[in-house]
């Protein structure tokens, strides 16, 4: 049975997931129609007729996971690392019987490289839904509370 | 230090035939003189007439680091002026755009400008009976921007009061605008997205010069496209059909002798464009229904013709980029000589079928937002650049590839695609507007 504590749990723990780049075991969370969205206008409504920052399915995250590792990646010599602090997320639906699962979590997310660190702010929408006992993310969105801003290279995941 | 300033002379020995002196990217006070010389001296984009659709509608921009506004007057023309009150130099506008409504009114004291800059109202007027104050400036209203030109629904200025006409200056390098306009059905662009702002910690030219580099993607890009072809490689499975991201991505690997038969044109005054005889561009798979439309509107021979042109990166001196085929620019706008925004812009083809918006929009955020992997590339490669070229072992940076020997300023050529001749055509330009005007202000100041 798919309780609060189940989602908020799946929402914790893909956090640690990507704070110890467990990349391939991140990924394994998205449904395989998963889609991860990073708007980019305040409350917008379509990824694709509107601008995004990303919006990208689960192929396009496999690319960015392998580049991550890759030989020739330069822009991750050296290596990227993030670190995600989450307020406890406010369950927007638990609804076993329907199948929908949906969380909003607020965050400051942190990501560094070299001597460079930079901080984020916003708020985590997560859709979930049940595959065999499991939660997968049907759609991961993040909205940046200045996402109209102009940032340097976002190379990992909030 | 004043080592460059009103010395024509020293500017001018920073650009040899094919080799750059690295204080152009490097020196904060050639940045300055950018900012006062080069900028006012060459035609600038400002935005785009959609953005001003309607009386009172402005935007705000930057020309070189001056703040202006372009505004929709009652009469239906529209004007640019500085994006400063007459009284104490307070922007009039913040916000990147929007509608005033009948008038602009300064935040601070009140006065108020009808939207084509002249001075309306100034509260307790009577205070200046007397005063003089209408032989001042500041009687005018908002400072107005003299030069401007709209071509096509682009808006371009120059701030300088002489220099080079807008024909002049961009000559037969309109083209690519004219091809991306006609690419709409009823030969009109709208914008109606935010563009993709990136923060670059690079001198600007770096990104303008790597927008004709076509020996760097299959390598700089290696990680990005390439990992992107592979993947799908491995995961296609038995699908028919490419998706759309894959079409985009994957010719940036195309080897190098692609690049080269593709060819670059050059042009007078520093512009050029890569993608002659075909592009990284030229075989997305086509959007159904777009040329039925096409043909509809232009006939069958136009029509192709238009859509047979699929120009890769078009730079227009000194600091934006357009794409025509997937209707992008990118303003590479300087703050400081290790600093430049891009900001990346989107028109949609009024008319056409959505799908050319979507794959616009993804091509944006694929190639130019702070998420994009091959933004990542390229940024890494300018932050090295702006770090290495402090180095004092070598002060030249070499620009060689398939230079001849004596090569003529400002012509039209189409050159083998591999050459770094755009970028010695846009040095040249560089000298050019950056000198221009530096003996007559030494004289005016003497």
């Amino acid at each position: 049975m798919i309780s609060e504590k189940t989602i908020t749990d799946f929402i914790y723990e893909e956090a640690e997931l990507l704070d110890t780049m467990q990349w391939q075991a991140w990924l394994d969370l998205f449904h395989p129609e998963g889609r991860y969205w990073m708007p980019l206008e305040w409350q917008q409504q379509d990824p694709v007729l509107q601008p995004s920052l990303m919006y990208e399915d689960l192929l396009l995250l496999k690319v960015r996971v392998e580049r991550l590792a890759g030989e020739r990646t330069f822009s991750q010599k050296p290596k990227s690392r993030c670190h995600h602090l989450l307020q406890s997320p406010r369950i927007v639906a638990c609804d076993p019987a329907a199948g929908v699962f949906k969380a909003r979590t607020s965050y400051i997310y942190t990501e560094t490289r070299g001597d460079n660190l930079e901080r984020y702010s916003g708020w985590a929408s997560h859709d979930l839904v049940r595959v065999g006992d499991a939660l997968k993310i049907k759609l991961k969105r993040v909205d940046l509370v200045n996402f109209d801003a102009p940032f340097g290279n976002i190379q990992l995941f909030m | 230090m004043n080592k460059y300033g009103g010395n024509a002379g020293a500017i001018a020995a920073l650009v040899r035939e094919a080799e750059v002196h690295r204080d152009v990217y490097v020196d904060p006070e050639i940045f300055e003189l950018e900012m006062e010389h080069l900028f006012p001296n060459s035609w600038i984009y400002v935005g785009h007439a959609s953005q001003l659709a309607k009386p009172g509608d402005f935007i705000t921009a930057n020309i070189g680091r001056q703040p202006v506004m372009a505004s929709r007057h009652t009469d239906g023309s529209i004007h640019v002026f500085y994006n400063r009150c007459p009284h104490k130099g307070v922007k009039i506008a913040s916000e990147p755009c929007g509608n005033t409504g009948k008038f602009f009114r300064c935040p601070y004291h009140a006065w108020s400008f009808k939207t084509d800059g002249s001075l309306l109202a100034i509260p307790l007027k009577k205070g200046y009976e007397g005063t003089g104050f209408g032989d001042t400036q500041a009687n005018e209203g908002l400072s107005k921007v003299r030069n401007v030109v709209i071509y096509r629904d682009f808006i371009f200025a120059r701030l300088s009061d002489s220099g080079v006409s807008f024909e002049d200056y961009f000559g037969e390098s309109l083209s690519t605008i004219d091809n991306m306009v006609d690419r709409s059905p009823e030969g009109k662009l709208a914008v109606q997205a935010t563009p993709i702002r990136y923060m670059h910690t690079c001198n600007w030219k770096m990104l303008v010069e790597n927008q004709t580099d076509t020996c760097h993607p299959m390598v700089a890009h290696e990680s990005s496209a390439g990992t992107a072809v592979k993947v799908w490689k491995r995961e296609q499975g038995d699908a028919t059909e490419t998706p759309m991201a894959v079409q985009l991505y994957g010719p940036f690997m195309s080897p190098y002798e692609f690049y080269e038969q593709s060819g670059i044109r050059i042009w007078p005054n520093g512009h050029g464009h890569t993608g002659v005889a075909n592009s990284i561009h030229s075989n997305y798979q086509d959007i159904p229904g777009y040329l039925d439309q096409m043909v509809a509107a232009y006939g069958e021979q136009r029509a192709h013709e238009i859509l047979g042109e699929v120009r890769h990166n078009t730079v227009y001196f000194p600091n934006i980029m357009v794409k025509g085929a997937v209707q992008i620019l990118r303003n590479f706008i300087p703050v400081a000589v290790d600093k430049t925004l891009v900001e990346s812009w989107v028109y949609r083809l009024v008319g056409a079928p959505d799908k050319l918006y979507e794959r616009a929009l993804m091509y944006n955020r694929f190639i130019n937002a702070p998420t994009s992997i091959v933004g990542h590339d390229d940024l890494e490669m300018y932050e090295r650049a702006q770090e290495g070229l402090k180095s004092n072992g070598n002060q030249w940076v070499n620009l060689r590839r398939l230079y001849d020997g004596h090569e003529e300023q400002d012509v039209t050529a189409v050159i083998n695609g591999t050459s770094e001749r755009q970028m010695r055509n846009q040095f040249h330009a560089w000298a050019k507007f950056m000198t221009m005007d530096m003996d007559k202000r030494i004289e005016a100041a003497e």
